[in-house]
């Protein structure tokens, strides 16, 4: 690989991580591990992106800020999304920064592997005196719980393995 | 299924004319069983027994026709023509999907006077997530690659809808006399559409033969087995192997019901197809 496409996929990735959902604006798109890869073709950029859940309404618009933002490149003449379902998004994919962040925001991260319990602590106070109440929320990917410590609703990323 | 070779893409698909053309014919059926159902959840919208559920059915009717969306756009990718026009434009007899899913709420439209049947939407909806997990099991090895990376992703979001009608089944089940006698009622009207669910249509055999799905037989009895060690659970009746439809929507015959639900979901798209919000 050449240091140009090198440096082009380096501001790519830097790029998309300006990217976020507009449902969850305190996470990129590289948190969240939406995106599986880049590829640099001259000036030729192709990101293959794996939907959280395949009916999830914001993809279009997280489609369009992406060639939006990656075709500001210098260097980039051409950006595309193609949505993959392999690797299919599973909720062991957010990083750290991810979850840390999505807390910040008021939502519970889901567990990290697939065996691990369900656990939802409140993204406020830490308490795990919560309840579930509802497994569905206001978006295909959350639940609405509630945090009996210190009575706040919150929601929780509901686990995709 | 094994031994068959996979078909990577919807160029390779294209290749094989005789391949396409029972692919096509299982992904119209897979797609307008979701759409369809998906609509009809969607008329529950402001309806549903409490705010909660509105919040979760229509999570999952939202879910629902994301399912259908992505069976459509293979459709498109096929050179079937635009998933839009696919869902929209497509006369009731072009349908593809079980009766069991065109079949109203109750009587009443949501506008007028909505007397929606709330037992029989719990069992339709879970009868119905009950074959589709079969069903995308069978699918997460289909010949056709796409289609399996799209089953297995299916999946887990199929798991919450089963998970949230089992719930309905089980609090129906052991509440009140009434809820029950409703519920054994819907039961049985269920039951009287089940027939066609299970089948592949006038393509069945090529469908099986290019390892696109198992067999219906196969399909039908798995889902049995289920559907029995669950009722049974809720101490309902079993009420019997499935009789053969008098309908059969695989085949493209369908009830008013459908047209009713085509002309009213497609009305907006007729006027002005480029409609937005």
């Amino acid at each position: 690989m050449n240091t140009h496409v090198e440096a082009i996929e380096q501001a790519v990735w830097n790029g998309l991580q300006e990217v976020t959902d507009p449902e969850i604006p305190c996470i990129s798109v590289v948190e969240m591990g939406m995106i599986h890869r880049v590829e640099v073709e001259g000036g030729d950029v192709q990101i293959e992106v794996t939907p959280t859940f395949i009916g999830c309404p914001a993809v279009k618009i997280i489609e369009r800020s992406i060639v939006e933002r990656v075709s500001a490149i210098p260097g980039v003449k051409r950006a595309q999304v193609k949505f993959v379902f392999e690797p299919t998004w599973t909720s062991d994919r957010i990083s750290e920064t991810g979850r840390e962040k999505l807390r910040q925001f008021g939502i519970t991260p889901p567990p990290r592997r697939p065996q691990d319990d369900w656990e939802i602590t409140c993204p406020f106070c830490g308490s795990a005196d919560t309840t579930l109440d509802n497994l569905f929320g206001p978006a295909a990917c959350r639940s609405i719980a509630y945090c009996r410590t210190c009575k706040n609703p919150f929601e929780a990323l509901k686990p995709i393995f | 299924m094994t031994g068959l070779q996979k078909v990577v893409d919807a160029g390779q698909a294209m290749a094989n004319p005789a391949y396409k053309a029972a692919l096509v014919e299982l992904l119209y059926l897979l797609a307008d069983d979701d759409f369809i159902l998906g609509y009809r959840g969607s008329e529950w919208l402001g309806l549903a027994p409490h705010i909660e559920e509105d919040v979760s059915f229509s999570s999952i009717s939202q879910d629902m026709m994301g399912h259908a969306v992505a069976f459509f756009d293979m459709l498109e990718a096929l050179g079937e023509g635009k998933a839009d026009d696919l869902a929209q434009l497509r006369q009731p007899e072009a349908f593809r999907n079980a009766i069991l899913v065109e079949r109203a709420n109750g009587s009443g439209t949501y506008l007028e006077n909505p007397q929606f049947d709330w037992a029989y939407t719990v069992v339709r909806f879970y009868l119905y997530s009950l074959f589709k997990q079969v069903r995308l099991e069978s699918l997460a090895n289909s010949s056709y690659l796409p289609l399996t990376q799209l089953a297995r992703k299916m999946m887990p979001e199929l798991k919450y809808h089963l998970h949230h009608w089992s719930v309905w089944m089980k609090q129906l089940a052991t509440s009140t006399e009434e809820a029950r006698k409703r519920l054994v009622a819907a039961l049985q009207q269920a039951w009287s559409d089940l027939g066609d669910l299970f089948d592949l249509g006038p393509k069945a055999e090529e469908i099986v033969g290019h390892g696109l799905i198992e067999g219906s037989e196969l399909l039908a009895q798995r889902w049995q087995e289920r559907a029995k060690k669950s009722l049974e659970a809720y101490r309902l009746p079993w009420l019997g192997k499935p009789q053969p439809p008098e309908l059969n929507g695989r085949a493209g015959q369908h009830t008013e019901e459908l047209q009713q639900a085509v002309a009213t979901l497609s009305e907006v798209y007729r006027l002005d197809p480029a409609a937005n919000w």
